[in-house]
């Protein structure tokens, strides 16, 4: 049995924001497939009383103080946007609401 | 000797005597990537005027008095993952083409502070997903030894560049292997620091619990030197450690390693292996006993599900860490043509902006985190993290160092796992324990393998913070070593 | 849209509410990054790497805002996290740089709290889920298109400013037995955290500028029946829409209900012009947001020894110190409560320490004042009158030198900005009339109204109303009522 299926690797596309074509969807669900097949073994292993590690090291309190530092201009935020108007970033238009 | 072929220690101190000016060194640099990167492709950047003008301002540091390090007016060849404010930052994306930064990395900015003059932007594979350079949107680069192999990935620009005597040191990142795999086929030393030894701030991010910032060079010291110039703690970044960077220099000219304990994992052995790898690494640990160091065994059974724990983690990681790119705000945009809405155009863009392997990840990540596969991917692969961790804590109980071969193979064939991920995930075997635990590793050469006459590296590993500990092994182990070859084993890039 | 009446609704069904409140911190810098956070600046000028998400950016968290956030939870009665992280919450939206925003998942940093709320002279416990730290996003404005709104426009343009600021969300428990009383009790909790918010210092809860702002949810259920789909109406921006979107809400899946239909679990947007709500995002399609810890952000651990100094640092909350100065006050229940609605108390409060009278300060603020505001539609506390100015004009009122007429012209010069009470006193020359001055006005007007005059003399004490009244007029307000009445007595007796 096939650990991912097509229609699963089209979801996780529109997940991803992913205009993938057909043919993609087809290559990656073969490979997909494969790479979920090998790396579900860490499914296997016994691990019940272990506590998951999120990070490399166990440092706790990083903080910076309520400081106010140097913003960029707008001419420097803006300079590698792909279209500007008014100072601002200009999208097209926004189907979706905000979440 | 022609400036090219000298170390970073010897160029620094030829600039700090005033026998040569930066901009000398920079210029015969920048001579010898314009006349071999028609074979190797090294670099994804190069512009002549802005290094002659960072090596002028060096020159003039200099001769105002201004103290300035071992390495000031010593060329580097920089990961274009880093973030430059005077030259493009691609991450070898589509989706950067051309992308400047109105900032500095922190190691960008150290550099410059150090007086190092960066000679361009080194290829990688995209977004650093990779071992091989060749998911680089720009082209594959070539391996010094042997042009029609891979010169390791992802920083294989990187490596290349020092292995092809195109600048005496480079940048890598590496998040399970990235800089100790390129160094390791291409025969040179490279070295991961501790997680959190050196900023992240300015790099673009794979995945950011394993990225690790750290230095190629020809020799060990002059790896450690550069390791000094731009490692330590920086309040920009969180998961940066606020305590002093182990004396990496000190411990490469320390020169003994009688009575250390050094213990092979048995677990990195048997099927995959090369048998000219194991050949070398073999002599390694001969050359390690009669040094006077103490070889132990140690087990660390959880090391063969680093692999596919890793191959859950930084696809997890990374699927998040790349939404940012999306069309809005930089990069490339793809389909503004009126007839698209936002979000179509933030997947067009990603469709055309990122190559096969980046995808593949992000769709692999974002199964992992999904609602209903979260406890039994990510958060397994997590607990696997755990367990990893405590075997190194185990054999460090018992050994000061631990040694394996870096990789499995030497540099395999351009083309030759191109489309078959898994294999190509094999090359991080070994290295990919230490990016989870976080713990300090380093590549050095150890001889060429029987069969193809390729370099092999032999990695050795250190606990967190004992960085220093890699750099005392590998620099008794490199002195040793030279003298039974007569010579650094890269006396010369073989194929250029 | 068909509806059932409230009160028909409320006898078939049983209301529970939840409420989600994000409250905007007011740090200097945001919650991840230096930028400086200011209100209304011009557009991408509070900006940086980290806000922007430019590529290589990290985050580094504000100590303030963690600060803010765990003296939040204490005075909400919350426990605080021994050790918790931040989570990422994927999902992509133009307003959001990164493409997901930093928040708290399943380990928030305060939880299991609750607030007392009063309705009526009955109180009611709201039982607090969490309070988490997270982070606001940018500011879309919709270009083209005939409304200005997402729909129909052509496209849209991003400011940023707003990104990264730190943003407190306080999520209720489901609250039950409210109740017909469930709009008022929805609206007290949300006036009552804004109490807190302010006694804190930790925001300025302006819910005009949108630095507080409530998610309403609502499910009906027959009595003893499991309870219903719930609905949730997103980004209500007033105390009044709090109110009227629970009642509304309800009115309309009593409806539906009745009607059998099923309700929908859904997103519903209020709109302040018609007070309904419409349709928005179901459920169903709902995201999947990929919680996980941010890898960028080390874990807090809340050192237990800096939260028992924030405990033992937490002023007064609002409700104790209500009861107190009621007490001190010697006022109703119900005048306390009509000072807590229109903010009057802090207010009242500030003027008595500055000299007045605790009765005379009431009337100021409660009469004249109130009225005022209610006319120009702006929040008592928001009159450009300070609590001292009202001190001093009640001063001179004590004093005898200003009359009630002639303090209320001295309040309204200070409300015009003609300067403080001193100054608009002697601008205007806002003066009491002196007894000689008094006197011979009364002479006049006893000679020019001999017909009133000879009514009082003849025993119809009433009609010296219209003598005091012509005093007052002749004076132009300045004489003393009192004075003139007792003098025009003395005269006719």
């Amino acid at each position: 049995m096939s650990a991912i299926t097509r229609d699963e690797v089209a979801h996780l596309a529109k997940l991803s924001r992913l205009a993938l074509t057909d043919d993609e969807l087809g290559h990656f669900a073969t490979q997909l497939d494969v790479i979920i097949g090998s790396v579900a073994k860490v499914a296997e292993i016994a691990a019940e009383d272990v506590p998951p590690s999120s990070h490399a090291l166990p440092l706790t309190n990083v903080f910076r103080a309520d400081e106010v530092r140097q913003s960029l201009t707008p001419q420097q935020a803006l300079s590698g946007a792909p279209a500007v108007e008014d100072d601002r970033f200009r999208v097209p238009r926004i189907l979706g609401e905000e979440a | 000797m022609s400036l090219i072929h000298k170390t970073a220690a010897e160029l620094g101190a030829l600039v700090a005597s005033g026998e040569v000016s930066a901009v000398e060194v920079a210029t015969a640099h920048l001579d010898r990537i314009e006349a071999t990167e028609p074979k190797l492709h090294a670099f994804l950047h190069v512009d002549r005027e802005v290094t002659l003008s960072q090596a002028r301002e060096v020159d003039s540091r200099i001769a105002s008095g201004e103290q300035l390090g071992p390495l000031a007016g010593v060329p580097i060849a920089h990961k274009d993952i880093f973030a430059t404010r005077d030259m493009p930052t691609t991450a070898a994306s589509k989706i950067l083409e051309g992308w400047r930064p109105p900032y500095d990395a922190t190691v960008t900015a150290r550099l410059r502070a150090a007086g190092l003059v960066i000679l361009g932007k080194t290829n990688l594979d995209e977004f650093a997903m990779g071992s091989s350079t060749e998911n680089s949107a720009y082209g594959v680069t070539r391996n010094p030894w042997d042009l029609s192999r891979i010169p390791g990935g992802s920083s294989g620009g990187s490596s290349a560049a020092v292995s092809g005597y195109q600048a005496p040191l480079s940048t890598g990142t590496d998040t399970g292997g990235s800089i100790r795999q390129p160094a390791a086929v291409t025969g040179i030393v490279g070295m991961k620091p501790t997680y959190g030894g050196s900023s992240r701030y300015g790099l673009i991010a794979f995945a950011s619990s394993l990225d690790t910032p750290g230095p190629f060079a020809r020799n060990v010291h002059d790896a450690a030197l550069l390791h000094e110039a731009f490692s330590g703690y920086d309040p920009m970044d969180s998961t940066s450690i606020d305590a002093p960077v182990p004396s990496v220099v000190a411990a490469a000219q320390a020169g003994d390693i009688s009575g250390m304990r050094v213990g092979i994992v048995r677990e990195f052995a048997g099927d995959g292996y090369q048998p000219g790898v194991i050949a070398r690494f073999n002599d390694a640990v001969k050359m390690l006993e009669s040094l006077g160091a103490e070889i132990v065994e140690v087990s660390c059974p959880s090391f063969d599900t680093a692999l596919p724990a890793y191959y859950l983690i930084a696809p997890s990681e990374c699927s998040s860490n790349l939404a940012r790119f999306d069309a809005m705000r930089y990069g490339l945009r793809v389909g503004d043509d009126g007839t698209h809405s936002a979000e179509e155009v933030m997947a067009l863009t990603r469709a055309a902006g990122f190559g096969p392997e980046v995808k593949r990840r992000i769709m692999l990540g974002t199964y992992a985190l999904s609602s209903g596969y979260y406890d039994a991917y990510y958060g397994q692969a997590q607990k696997v993290r755990t367990l990893i961790a405590r075997d190194f804590e185990a054999a460090f109980g018992q050994v000061d160092v631990l040694i394996s071969p870096t990789t499995p193979t030497t540099a395999f064939p351009i083309g030759e796992r191109a489309d078959d991920p898994m294999a190509m995930y094999l090359a991080d075997l070994c290295t990919i324990p230490s990016n989870l635990a976080g713990n300090a590793a380093i590549s050095i050469p150890c001889g060429l393998a029987d069969e193809d006459n390729l370099p092999v590296g032999l990695q050795i590993m250190a606990p967190v913070l004992g960085d220093d500990r890699c750099y005392r092994v590998g620099a008794v182990l490199e002195k040793a070593f030279e003298a039974r070859w007569g010579g650094p084993l890269l006396k010369e890039a073989p194929a250029l | 849209m068909s509806v059932i009446a409230f009160d028909k609704a409320l006898e078939r069904f049983e209301p529970v509410l939840g409420l989600e409140t994000h409250v905007e911190l007011g740090t200097a810098s945001k919650m991840f990054c230096g930028c400086a956070t200011g209100f209304g600046a011009e557009p991408n000028t509070q900006v940086c790497p980290t806000c922007l998400a430019f590529p290589g950016s990290l985050p580094v968290a504000n100590e303030a805002a963690i600060e803010a956030t765990i003296r939040i939870g204490l005075a909400l009665n919350c426990s605080i996290a021994e050790w918790c992280r931040f989570a990422r919450k994927n999902y992509f939206y133009p307003d959001m740089p990164k493409n997901y925003q930093i928040s708290q998942y399943d380990e928030p940093l305060c939880f299991d709290g609750y607030l007392d709320v009063e309705v009526g002279g009955q109180t009611y416990r709201v039982e607090i889920e969490r309070v988490h730290l997270e982070e606001d996003t940018g500011k879309s404005t919709h270009v083209g298109g005939a409304t200005g709104r997402i729909h129909g426009a052509d496209y849209s343009i991003v400011d940023y400013n707003r990104a990264g600021i730190p943003l407190v969300e306080i999520v209720t428990k489901p609250i039950t037995g409210t109740g017909a009383m469930a709009p008022e009790v929805a609206r007290a909790y949300g006036v009552e955290l804004r109490e807190i918010m302010r006694s804190l210092g930790v925001s300025d809860v302006r819910m005009d500028q949108g630095s507080m702002r409530f998610d309403v949810n609502v499910s009906l259920n027959e009595p003893g029946a499991p309870w219903g789909t719930r609905t949730e109406t997103k980004n209500v921006n007033s105390f009044r829409s709090v109110e009227r979107s629970v009642r509304g809400e309800i009115e309309r899946q009593a409806f539906l209900l009745t009607s059998g239909e099923k309700i929908i679990q859904e997103t519903r947007h209020f709109h302040e012009d018609t007070g309904t709500t419409t349709s928005g995002r179901s459920k169903e399609e709902a995201q999947d947001y990929r919680y996980f810890p941010d890898p960028d952000l080390v874990p807090i651990a809340p050192d237990p020894t800096w939260v028992a100094t924030l405990r033992d640092t937490l002023p007064e909350l609002p409700s104790v110190k209500r009861k107190r100065l009621q007490s001190e006050w010697s006022v109703s229940d119900h005048d306390m409560e009509s000072m807590y609605n229109a903010g009057a108390i802090d207010l009242v409060e500030a003027t008595i320490a500055a000299g007045a009278p605790a009765a005379d300060a009431r009337k100021w603020w409660m009469g004249e004042l109130a009225r005022r505001a209610n006319e120009s539609g702006t929040a008592l506390a928001d009159l450009p009158i300070t609590p001292g100015d009202v001190a001093r004009v009640s001063e001179l009122v004590a004093s005898g030198s200003l009359n009630d007429k002639l303090a209320r012209a001295a309040l309204e010069g200070i409300l015009a900005g003609e300067g403080s009470a001193d100054e608009v006193i002697a601008k205007r020359g806002l003066q009491i009339a002196d007894e000689g001055e008094l006197l011979a006005i009364i002479d006049q007007v006893l000679a020019d109204n001999t017909d009133a005059a000879e009514k009082v003399r003849s025993g119809k004490v009433a009609a010296v109303g219209a003598l005091v009244g012509a005093v007052m007029k002749a004076s132009r307000g300045k004489a003393d009522a009192g004075r003139a009445r007792e003098i025009i007595l003395e005269k006719l007796s």
